[in-house]
């Protein structure tokens, strides 16, 4: 007699290693699942480690406060981190400068005017320039955008905080305009119609009704751009230049912290020497930078949602 | 003011004889497509002013697209095209010299769900001043009570006019809504379904508000409850299949009802 | 009294309509500016690069000589990058994705996995380079090495992976696990036969557009120490290696300005590349929409 499915089912329930790999697997998919965690731990006890050793070194309040930096000198290194904060402050000003009017203004225009067919083919474009290697747009400030610059202001060095910062910010337009425009697109559509059938032109509906009601996700994405160009490398490496210099001049060659750790990585400052140190205190500086800018745009978003 | 003289009025406005009624809304062989779908078809329409002017049918049957081409809300979907013409106060409301942003001035609208804007109370009831230029403080104020009075909720968020709108109940929103449509001094006020998310003490309260916003302006509603129609209204449109199949005075639409469909959807044999 | 004049209204109007398509025009200007970069940067690149395209960049190694210099040793180098990236971060990425939405309780651990990879999103791909040069090259020892290089790419594509990922077995409708469970499935079969591939399109493209970026990120491989010459091709994952953006950020910083016709060309390459994956991402993404 041939043995019915309920049988089979039985005797193949009775192999007790399928219980046990009932049991087991969500505990592998606990240690996968904590990765990302360990990353986090890795990378903040890599930075504290690191910058503890370059701290023996340097003192806190030369790195904090010193407004030169000169680790390279022969004489005498100065490990003053403010030329690379207000380098880097310099490029994510243009940036955000570039970028928050084009991105915002975008963001309405696809989200207030734009017809479904010019949707479906501007969004695609927004995403494959958010695509765009950061290196392929370090090449374009360094090859393009300066020479247009100096070709129109002449005292514009070859090394200089505008072209790069005008880069970076056309790197982030995508992510303000997309993150803009999800922010505004959740804004129900009744409410539009409400404003529209009292007689609002788009204006007014998109200026008074739709920026005000989505304007925690508009800043929130603003501050995620921001810290996206406070971390920005490749373009600030190629075009910025490598000399960090404390002072409010945008045509100067500048030095951001991320080019800094290039430039030391590039070269060799051997393993255990001052310098080698001195890229994680920067790393550090750094990550404190963008994890602050993170926490507000999350903080922003969640604080200040309107309920519709 | 009581019930009993609002009913007493309504009648008297009910008889035909009660002298020239001017029309506000007059249709003319009104054909509208969405798409390949022919939604109304040779809609003909005097809606006159001071009445109140219900729209039954069951759904599907056009009458919300016909109360949205009143004011042309019905363009916002992109497929749609029309014929024929609707004259609001005697001019063509589809001729290009004619500014949507100018009718709809002119013409208020209140939606199914209440949709305040996400703004206070009061900010919702200015809105609509501020945008036709009026910034003097004072009178601002003025027109929010005078509007918030008008949809009868002025006694219950007069101590709340700084709160978001969404913090009220739907029924107090959708008298928001009524008083922001209130605020610019409409002509006429299109109400779609303005009862259908409300419980019934909140629509009650709508409806005793449409008789007195009666007085002074012309009102067109939309609704699938046939009882408030039979209530409110002083006409009754019936649409079926995007056709105006009876058109009439309410009572003899609900007493004597001419056409044999009419009498079926009255009755509730279909809808 | 009446407070809005129908006059002075209708007076108004022309200046508001008049506003209203001014800022349209802006709007609109300022959304064809975005797309006219794009259109810009990739003119100029064709323009300074595609004359030096040949089969012979491809073929030969970079060198001191611009017009000898090719590319080989990157593209095979990105390629064996590719090789160690893909099924790390995917496993990591899918494991987490899984456990996060069949199985984490929703308590504090839970919760804190979930902030915790939105803001590892966040983290500068640098700070990830530090990291990998600390724990893989230094305290692994495994030097700069294709798998000390891969395993620092992973992290930094994972959380982008796990979000993907998690929307994807989201979208899975519950009545097919209900199905499954009803019949007597165990859980993780259910995971394994009917959520894993129905799934597996969303997890596919959003892991493919993860490992683009992974291809075209440059500063992590910088910091971890990854040469630019190299004149031989690796042999295995514990071997040395350069790769695309590396190869291309060593002939942009060149002074010689036929270098730069190099580096447009390697950036052709590059762009090549990413098109093609992202091209399959786009063709996966079509092909197995609205299924339910």
């Amino acid at each position: 007699m041939r043995t019915s499915v309920q049988e089979m089912i039985a005797q193949s329930k009775g192999k007790k290693n399928k219980k046990f790999m009932e049991k087991m697997i969500p505990v592998i998919l606990f240690l996968i699942a904590s990765v990302s965690v360990l990353t986090t731990i890795g990378i903040v006890v890599t930075l504290v480690i690191e910058t503890i050793t370059f701290f023996t070194r340097v003192s806190v309040a030369d790195f904090l406060f010193g407004t030169t930096w000169l680790p390279f000198s022969n004489k005498q290194e100065l490990f003053g981190i403010w030329p690379l904060i207000i380098g880097t402050l310099k490029v994510t000003l243009i940036a955000v400068i570039v970028a928050v009017p084009i991105g915002i203004a975008s963001a309405i225009y696809l989200s207030e005017y734009a017809s479904e067919t010019v949707r479906r083919i501007v969004k695609p474009v927004l995403e494959v320039l958010a695509g765009v290697p950061t290196i392929v747009y370090g090449f374009f400030a360094l090859t393009f955008v300066t020479p247009l610059l100096q070709s129109v202001f002449p005292e514009i060095k070859i090394f200089n905080a505008i072209s790069p910062g005008i880069v970076v910010g056309i790197m982030i337009i995508p992510m303000i305009a997309s993150l803009s425009e999800d922010a505004m697109s959740s804004v129900p559509k009744q409410i539009r119609e409400g404003a529209l059938a009292m007689g609002s032109t788009k204006f007014e509906v998109a200026w008074k009704i739709t920026v005000p009601a989505a304007l925690s996700g508009i800043i929130a994405s603003i501050v995620l751009a921001v810290s996206r160009a406070i971390g920005e490398t490749m373009i600030v490496s190629l075009a910025g230049g490598s000399t960090p210099k404390f002072n409010g001049d945008f045509t100067d060659s500048i030095q951001t912290m991320t080019a800094y750790i290039v430039q030391v990585s590039k070269g060799d400052a051997g393993y255990g020497t001052t310098i080698y140190y001195s890229i994680y205190a920067v790393g550090f500086t750094l990550f404190i930078f963008t994890m602050l800018m993170n926490i507000l745009a999350g903080y922003v978003s969640k604080r200040f949602r309107e309920e519709y | 003011m009581t019930m009993t003289i609002k009913a007493d009025k309504k009648k008297s406005a009910a008889t035909p004889e009660q002298g020239i009624k001017v029309p506000v809304y007059q249709t003319k062989e009104l054909n509208l497509w969405y798409g390949e779908k022919h939604a109304l078809k040779n809609i003909d329409l005097d809606i006159n002013e001071n009445e109140v002017t219900a729209i039954i049918g069951p759904s599907g049957c056009g009458k919300s697209t016909y109360i949205k081409t009143l004011n042309r809300m019905v363009e916002l979907v992109p497929s749609v095209k029309t014929s024929g013409e609707i004259l609001y106060r005697d001019r063509n409301i589809f001729s290009s010299d004619y500014q949507v942003e100018e009718l709809r001035t002119r013409v208020g609208m209140v939606f199914q769900k209440p949709n305040p804007f996400p703004k206070s109370i009061y900010d919702n009831i200015a809105y609509g001043p501020r945008i036709h230029g009026i910034k003097n403080k004072k009178i601002l104020d003025e027109i929010v009570e005078k509007s918030l009075r008008g949809a009868a909720i002025w006694d219950e968020v007069k101590d709340r006019l700084n709160e978001n709108a969404y913090s009220i109940s739907g029924g107090q929103q959708q008298r928001i809504c009524i008083a922001r449509a209130l605020a610019i001094e409409p002509d006429v006020i299109l109400m779609d379904e303005p009862t259908s998310a409300l419980d019934p003490i909140s629509t009650l309260k709508v409806e005793e508000l449409v008789q007195e916003l009666k007085e002074d302006y012309s009102i067109i509603i939309v609704t699938h409850n046939m009882q408030q129609a039979a209530r409110i209204s002083d006409k009754t449109a019936f649409f079926l299949n995007g056709e105006v199949i009876e058109f009439d005075e309410t009572d003899a639409i609900f007493s004597n009802p001419s056409d044999k469909r009419t009498e079926d959807y009255i009755s509730g044999r279909f809808g | 009294m009446r407070y809005i004049e129908h006059e002075r209204v209708v007076k108004r109007m022309n200046g508001r309509l008049v506003t209203n398509v001014i800022f349209k025009g802006i709007f609109l200007a300022a959304t064809s500016l975005a797309i006219l970069a794009l259109v810009l940067l990739a003119y100029r690149i064709i323009t300074q690069g595609a004359g030096h395209l040949s089969l012979d960049f491809l073929s030969n190694f970079s060198s001191r000589f611009p017009d000898r210099a090719g590319i080989k040793a990157a593209l095979i180098g990105s390629l064996w990058l590719m090789a160690v990236v893909a099924p790390t971060a995917i496993i990591l990425g899918v494991g987490s994705a899984i456990y996060l939405e069949e199985y984490a309780k929703k308590n504090k651990i839970t919760s804190f996995i979930r902030i915790n990879i939105a803001n590892l999103a966040g983290v500068p791909s640098i700070v990830f380079g530090l990291l990998g040069l600390t724990i893989f090259v230094r305290a692994f020892a495994l030097g700069n090495s294709i798998l000390a290089a891969g395993f620092t790419m992973s992290l930094l594509i994972l959380p982008v992976i796990i979000v993907a990922s998690q929307e994807a077995i989201r979208s899975v409708p519950g009545e097919l696990r209900e199905a499954s469970l009803g019949m007597g499935a165990t859980k993780w079969q259910t995971i394994v036969k009917i959520i894993l591939p129905a799934a597996i399109p969303g997890i596919l493209t959003g892991s493919i557009l993860a490992l683009s970026r992974a291809i075209g990120e440059t500063a992590p491989l910088i910091v971890i120490g990854v040469p630019v010459i190299i004149q031989f091709l690796p042999a295995g994952i514990m071997d040395t290696f350069t790769a695309l953006p590396i190869q291309i950020f060593d002939w942009a910083s060149r002074p010689q300005q036929e270098f730069q016709t190099v580096a447009a060309a390697g950036i052709i390459v590059l762009m090549i590349f990413l098109l093609l994956m992202n091209s399959i991402a786009v063709i996966i993404r079509n092909k197995f929409q609205k299924r339910y």
